[in-house]
Order: structure tokens, then sequence, then C-alpha cells
């Protein structure tokens, strides 16, 4: 028998909870942390989608001239940059941070001080990256940055170097989430809870947390190589000096492929979740879901050079990397049938949540497909760098990722705010996401395999790309006024919204058990579990109702005190790369350092226990 | 004083096995040192053996010592599995990413041996 | 409840293993993608310089402004005499682990400064070494020899750098009689990065200094 509290006796009023500015810069408990990433990061998901949006206001008609090519080349860099580090990577990361400790039963995260320390850096980073507009000076080369674009020679100004450092800034605070959140699902697991039997989103973040900790010292070394090469003078990627561009398209993919994994791989887990709670079924195939997501995280550490076909890498290589790719279609496959086995069969619940769910199903299929297709080198030549790039990847990172991470946020939403959000809008919300993400991006195929070419600022009438074009920009419209129901849903919700009780869905895991929004401690008794759907067996076992939890005074429990050591050591850690930013300033670097080690003699003796 | 590392014994094996393992990764440091220079002077003995092995003479050495290391000073001999596969399978990423840049490029020279 | 509050303050974890020792063994192994790749782009560029100086082989270079025949770079009996150094620097601190577990504070004492200063020697090396070199004409962006093999084994130093102050401050800690038996990992996870560091130069020796 699962012990998990319930509505037991002693309740007593809550202790007040504590408010103020103050309390979230020093605040190191992972839900609060949670609610600080989410909130920045869909901040930053807004300005990436006003970014996208100004993007298809210049493609919406031919040779317009809304935007100059220099802004048209800052614009879609960023929106890039932007929704990959500052969109979907933290909307994730405010999962992990809020539902990991929630879902393994345990009252923190491993160390929490770590966790503020990587929410600051993560903050700072992309303050960093986007003040460049200020500058007049972002990003222009794209997101991969490809060399030798990238070189003084041809990028003199200082929009790459905010690229480096600001994804550097981020690298840091994904480095110390990835060790943070590993080390916690790992060794923090409530008693009962086996490996085999965690939660399927623990399992996917899991696996993304090795994913980050492999993949992003290569790109930190990568990027450390291009500063060298911009601001002291070497040749690593400069042919002149016997460097090889080629070697920087390899170190990127070699972290940007376990990237896309690594943007992917927590949405599944989010989907792993909502599906069976509304179909009233236990996950179809648990431990074929668990190996086929290790057996995407190992090859996509082994094919990233399928993003390189185009660069003439040989018969041999292209094969290798073809195959390899091609395999992982396999997998994945795997994770698809079972998704749909879970739903087969199931008394379906059309929830919100279920609906953005299986809207991630059916759109996460149609980019897996494209994404097969250009695994052949032959198809992916004539694609490569055409539109219909742009389609696939938008239908496994909008269609995937923000489909999963929206289902993610209804169906969660009432365990962090104690309100329900409104059913009705948020099916509005859906059909005019699923119109809109349709009509933007389904058209991108047609134009891509008519030869329209991604990044470039215009086309001229008559080359037959004008139709498809209005019709995605109009669409694009439609996706981006479909978020604004979405806001307006959330604020109406937190003013008035009906009131969530601990477990508005019949959920089948612990966070469900404890009240909305959760105490500060999570649990008041730590739960013991012995089996994959914990509140399931409980709900059974007293005969298919549970009773309301209750507050508790919390008297006793023991929690890690509040610190401002963490924004401080991020500080310090920001202000040690922004010094190599503006042609390498050494007093910034050396203040950043002493800040730094201030920060981290500090935290290490500062009692972490009152 | 002596027993307490007796009931330390149990834990992590004491000093002499630590020294022998020290004699040995000097001794294999030296071989390493020695291999480099009997390859690059044709007057010393053996010369013509260990000239065309000395990258694999050098890396069976530098692995051998890089176990010694992580075994007995690093405890991962008697320490938890999980720790020794935080430490191995990363490895064998790196390991594999290293050979497979050193495989690509030198099939990308053989292709273009102009640049 | 009396009993899980209790616990709350030392829980068991799920694995039995202290939650600090894991976290240094999972950044160690991130750590070791990060030198792999420098080790990679070190060895992609071997053999592809422009122009001299070279490690092994004497060859032409820039050297105050005019071109000359420079010598080989490497001598091997001062970077041999280094890692020597760093490898008993490992012997060292192992044992003045096994002195902090017996509550022994001569023993942890005594080589816990061994250790660091083997460390500090090991640094002075490495500048004396950089020195040295770019006074026989390999400045940091001479050739892609010079970039990558300062770039990788600067890293590594910075990484020994910081070793060395983390032990530096055990040792202080461990003077003020901070480190009893029961607070042993403290030196432990110290002593694990250490070894790792060690362990890194134990790859970089042969690969950078050694090899054809």
């Amino acid at each position: 028998m699962s012990t998990i509290a319930m509505g037991h006796a002693g309740a007593e009023a809550a202790p007040a909870e504590k408010k103020g500015l103050w309390s979230w810069i020093t605040t190191v408990d992972h839900k609060r942390i949670g609610i600080l990433y989410g909130v920045t990061a869909f901040l930053f998901f807004l300005l990436g989608g006003l970014e996208a949006l100004l993007i298809r206001w210049q493609l919406g008609a031919p040779d317009k001239t809304f935007l100059s090519p220099e802004a048209y080349n800052q614009l879609f860099t960023m929106h890039g940059t932007t929704m990959i580090f500052l969109g979907v990577m933290p909307l994730s990361a405010m999962f992990f941070n809020y539902f990991i400790p929630l879902l393994i039963g345990a009252r923190d995260v491993a160390f929490p001080r770590l966790n503020a320390y990587s929410y600051w850096v993560f903050l700072f980073g992309g303050l960093v990256l986007n003040s460049s507009f200020l500058f007049n000076a972002a990003p222009d080369m794209g997101w991969f940055a490809y060399a030798n674009l990238t070189s003084k020679q041809f990028s003199p100004g200082l929009n790459v170097d905010f690229w480096i450092i600001g994804l550097q800034i981020l690298g840091i605070a994904s480095l110390a989430a990835a060790v943070n959140f590993f080390v916690t699902i790992i060794n923090l697991r409530a008693p009962g809870m086996k490996m085999m039997r965690m939660p399927m989103f623990v399992w996917m973040s899991l696996i993304t947390q090795v994913l980050l900790l492999l993949a992003f010292p290569i790109i930190t070394v990568a990027l450390v190589l291009l500063m060298l090469d911009r601001s002291f003078g070497t040749h690593f990627f400069v042919p002149s000096g016997g460097g090889d561009p080629v070697l920087w398209q390899h170190l990127f993919w070699l972290f940007g492929h376990p990237e896309v994994y690594i943007l992917i791989l927590p949405a599944f887990g989010v989907v792993s979740e909502i599906l069976p709670v509304f179909s009233r079924k236990p996950l179809f195939g648990y431990a074929a879901m668990v190996f086929s997501g290790c057996f995407i995280a190992f090859l996509g550490f082994g094919v990233w050079s399928h993003h390189m076909f185009s660069t003439g890498m040989g018969p041999m290589a292209d094969t290798v990397f073809s195959l390899g790719t091609m395999l992982i279609a396999i997998p994945t496959g795997v994770k698809i049938f079972n998704w749909i086995g879970t739903v087969w069969g199931g008394s379906i619940q059309y929830k919100t949540p279920m609906y953005f769910a299986l809207g991630f199903v059916a759109m996460f299929i149609i980019g897996g497909l494209s994404g097969v297709m250009h695994a052949s080198p032959p198809a992916d030549l004539q694609q490569t760098d055409s539109y219909f790039i742009v389609a696939h990847f938008h239908y496994v990172l909008f269609g995937g990722s923000i489909f999963a991470l929206t289902a993610g946020a209804y169906y969660w939403f009432p365990k962090m705010t104690g309100r329900m959000l409104s059913e009705s809008l948020g099916k509005v919300h859906f059909w005019l996401m699923f119109l809109g993400f349709n009509l933007t991006f389904a058209p991108m195929h047609i134009l891509g395999l008519n030869g329209m070419p991604r990044r470039v600022y215009t086309y001229s009438a008559g080359m037959g790309f004008e139709f498809w074009n209005a019709v995605e920009t109009a669409g694009s419209l439609i996706l981006g006024f479909s978020f604004l129901i979405f806001i307006w849903n959330i604020l109406k919700s937190l003013k008035s919204g009906e009131v969530a009780t601990a477990d508005p869905w019949h959920g089948a895991t612990l966070e469900w058990s404890i009240p909305s929004p959760p105490q500060e401690w999570n649990f008041a008794v730590e739960p013991t579990v012995d089996g994959r759907d914990p509140l399931w067996e409980l709900r059974r076992a007293r005969g298919g109702t549970l009773p309301e939890p209750a507050r508790v005074s919390g008297k006793g429990i023991h929690l890690p005190s509040p610190s401002y050591w963490p924004i401080v050591t991020a500080f310090g850690t920001a202000l040690t790369l922004v010094g190599f930013l503006m042609h390498v300033t050494l007093w910034v670097i050396l203040l950043g350092v002493a800040i730094t080690m201030l920060g981290i003699f500090s935290w290490a003796f500062e009692p972490a226990d009152h | 004083m002596d027993a307490q590392v007796a009931t330390h014994e149990h834990a992590h094996p004491g000093p002499a096995l630590y020294l022998r393992v020290a004699v040995i990764l000097f001794v294999m440091t030296a071989l390493e040192v020695l291999a480099f220079e009997v390859s690059h002077r044709p007057s010393m003995p053996l010369h013509e053996l260990v000239q065309p092995l000395l990258n694999e003479i050098l890396i069976i050495l530098s692995a051998a010592k890089f176990a010694l290391v992580a075994m007995f000073y690093m405890h991962l001999k008697q320490d938890s599995k999980i720790f020794s596969g935080l430490f191995v399978f990363p490895l064998i990423i790196a390991a594999v990413l290293i050979v497979a840049l050193l495989l690509l490029f030198s099939y990308l020279r053989l292709l273009h041996p102009a640049a | 409840m009396a009993h899980d509050t209790a616990h709350a303050l030392h829980p068991p974890t799920a694995t039995g293993l202290d939650t600090r020792k894991l976290a240094i063994w999972t950044f160690i192994g991130s750590e070791c993608l990060f030198f792999a790749t420098l080790i990679s782009n070190y060895l992609v560029y071997k053999g592809e310089s422009l122009v001299g100086p070279l490690p092994h082989e004497t060859s032409q270079c820039m050297l105050h402004g005019q071109m000359t025949t420079c010598e080989p770079i490497f001598e091997i009996p001062l970077v041999t005499f280094g890692t020597a150094v760093l490898l008993f620097s490992s012997f060292f601190v192992v044992l003045a682990l096994n002195g902090a577990q017996q509550g022994n504070r001569k023993k942890l004492i005594g080589w816990l400064s061994a250790t660091v200063v083997c460390g500090l020697f090991f640094i002075g090396m490495q500048v004396y070494e950089f020195y040295h070199f770019y006074h026989k004409g390999l400045g940091y962006t001479t050739n892609l020899f010079g970039s990558s093999f300062y770039t990788l084994t600067g890293f590594h130093g910075t990484h020994v750098t910081l070793g060395v102050i983390w032990l530096a401050t055990m040792l202080v800690l461990a003077i003020r009689g901070k480190v009893p038996p029961e607070k042993s990992l403290n030196l432990e996870i110290a002593a694990l990065y250490w070894h790792f560091v060690d362990v890194v130069w134990i790859v970089i020796f042969p690969v950078v200094y050694l090899m054809r």
C-alpha cells in the first residue's frame, strides 16, 4: 500500500506565505524558481514570436521593403536563438523545476541554491543576448553561426560577439541546472520509487539532463574557439591561417543535434503524462517508452553530420550518417505507436490539455516524416536551405515542443496556481493555434520544394511564391492571436478563475496528492510509492474517491534558508563573460571573477540550515 | 592508531597500496618517455621495433595510467558502480567524438588532397 | 510525523550515495566532453600549420621579424618532470584524505600541503614553458599548432589553478581543525576533482608532447 498523506488530522492554519520582491530574489524554493523560469521564458517566447511576425509581415508580399536586409538577418537569427535558448529550453526548465521534485516525492531539488544560481545566470544571459538590440548589433549570421561568415573579416561588428557571449552565459546556466536535476532524479526519489516506476516525464527529463551534460561542453569549446578567432586573432576557423570552417560545423552540430532532442524529449515526457490521465488508462508500453527514449538520445550523438550533407563530406560519411539518421525513426515510431496505444480504447476526457497533447502527436508525426525524407542525402541536397527545412523543423519544434509544452501548461496550471483555466477559452486557443500553425507552416513544404530559399529577406514577384506566402502570413497572425487568448485566459483565471481542487483531472502521479498550489515543503509526510500510478492505486483502494488533502502548518519541517549569494555569484559569472565581449576588457573580467569568487566562498561557508 | 588504520583498510585501501600505484604510475611515465626517445634516435636499441608502434605504445600506457588513477585514487574500484558509469559513459562518448572527427577529417583530406 | 521530520534533516538518499559526491561525478563526466573537444581540435589541426615552429621538427618560422630556421618547440625533460609532480600530487592527496578519515590531523595537513605545493609547481612549470616557447618563436597566433596547444594546455592549467585554490581552502580549514573525519567527504570531493585534472594530463602528456 502506498502511504500518501490525504486529509490527515493535525491540520492547522498555514503560516503566512513569504511575500515581496526580496523573497523572490533570495528564493531557493524549486516551485518559485520554476515560476520565475516560466514567466521569464514566456516573455522571451513572446519576443521571439514578435520577431517571427515581423519576418512574416516582410514576406507577406513580394519585393517588400518593410524590413531592410540587415534587420531581416538580425530578426531571423534572434528568432531562432531566442526560441531555442530562451523559449523552449527554459519553458522545459520551468516544468523540470516545478514538477520533478513533486513527481518523485521530494521536498526540493538536490541543490536549491545552485538551482537559484541557474535561473539568475539564465536571466542575465538572456538579457545580455537581447541587449544587442540596444547597440543595433543583434546577431545576424543565423543561429548556427557558420564559419567563416562569423570571422572578423565578414562580420566586423559586435553582432557575433553578443551571440557568443550570450550563449556562453546561457550554457553555464544549463550545465548547472543539468547537474542539479540529474542528481535530484537519481538520489531524491521517494521510498519505493524505483527507476522503472518513475513517471515518464521524469524519465525523459533525466535523459535530457544527460544530453545537456554531454552536449553543452562541446558548444562551450566551440564558442571559445570562435571567440579566440575573433578577439585574439587565432585561425581555428579561418582558412587563410590553415583553419577549416567545416570544423565549426562539426562542433556546432555535435552539440546541435543532441540539442534537438533536448528540445523535444521533455515534450515527449509531458505528453506521456497527459495522454494516460485523459484516457483513464496507464501509459501503454512503459518500458518500451523508456528504452526508446534512451536509444534516441544515444543515437542522437551519432548523427550530427546529417546537417552537413551539403558540405561534401564524401560518400562514405554521407552513407553512415544517413543510415544512422534513418535508424532514429524506429524508436521515435515506437513512441508514437505507444501514445496511440495509450489512447486506444480509453475513456477519453475531452479537456484542453488532451486537445493539445493529441495535436502534438499528429503534428509531430508530420514533422517526423519530413525529417526522414531529408535523412537521404540526395533528397537533402534538394531540400536543404529551402523552406522545406523550415517547414520540417517548425513541425517538430512548434507542432512538437510548443504544442506539448502548452498542453503541460493547461495540465499543470491548476497545480501551480490553485486556479482552473477556462475550458472554453482553452479550446478556442487550441483551434486557433492549430489552424494558424498549419496555415503558417504547411505551405512552406510546397514553397520549399518549389525552390524558395530560406534566410533571404524577400523574393521577386512572378516566382510563384506570392499566394502561399500570403497564406502563411495570414496564418501567422492567427497563430499570434491565439496566444493573446492564452494570455487572456491566464490573467482571467488568476483574477477570478474557478478554484482548483488538489486533483482536478484524476491524475495518477504524486503531485495531485497535495494541495493546489503546494505548500512550501511539498509533502507534509514523505510519500511511499509501490507502483507506477500511485494515486490511481490509492483511489482504487479507497473505492474511487480521495479526500481533499488539508493544508498543514508545517511546523518542524526543515527547509533550506533563502540566500542572495546565488544571484551575486550569477552576476559575477555573467560579468566575467561580458568582459570578453567588447575588445576584452580586463578590469571587467577581473571584477567579475572577484565577485564570482566572493559569491562562491560566501555560499560555501553560508550555513545551509538555520 | 594501528587499529584505526585496520578499520579503514576495509573501506579504502591503505597507503601501502597507494604507494604501489604511485610507483607503477611513475615507471609507466618513464616508459612513455623512453619509448619516445627510442623512436626518435635511430642509434638506440630496439629503435626499429618501437618507432612504428610509438603511438600504440603511448595509448596503451596512458590508458593504463588513466585506469589506475580512476580505480585506486578515485576509488572507483570499491565505490558504487553508479560512479563508474557516470565516468565511463561520457568517456566512451568522448573517445567516439575524437575518433570520429579524426576519421572524418582524414577522409576529407584524402578526398581533397590539394586542400 | 515527528519521525518524518527528523528524517528530513538528513534524508537517506534513494541510492544510498552522497548527493554531493554524485554531483561531482556528474560534473566530471560532463568535463570529459569539454576536454575531448579541445583534444579533438588539437589533433584535427596537427600537421596543418602553414608556418613553423613545429612541435618535434625544425621548421621555417618568423622570429624577430625575419624568416629563420626554428628549433623544435617541445623539450621533453621539463614537462616530464612536471607530469611526475602532478602524478605525485594525486598520490599525496589520497594520503591526505586517508589522514582526514582517520582523524590524523598531522597526516592530513602534511600531505595536503605537499599536494598544494605540487600543484603550484605544476602551474609554475606551465608558465615557464609558455614563456620559453614564446621566446622560441611560438606566439599564440603564430600557427594552428601554437593556438591549439596553448588553448588546450591553458584550459588544463586553469583547471589546475582552480583545483589548487580549492585544495588550499581545504588546507586552511584543516589547519583550523574544520576537517574532522565526519567531514572528510568535503576533502574527498575536492580530491576527486584533483584526480580528474590529473587524468586529463595523463591523456594530454602523451597525445600532445610524445605522439607522432
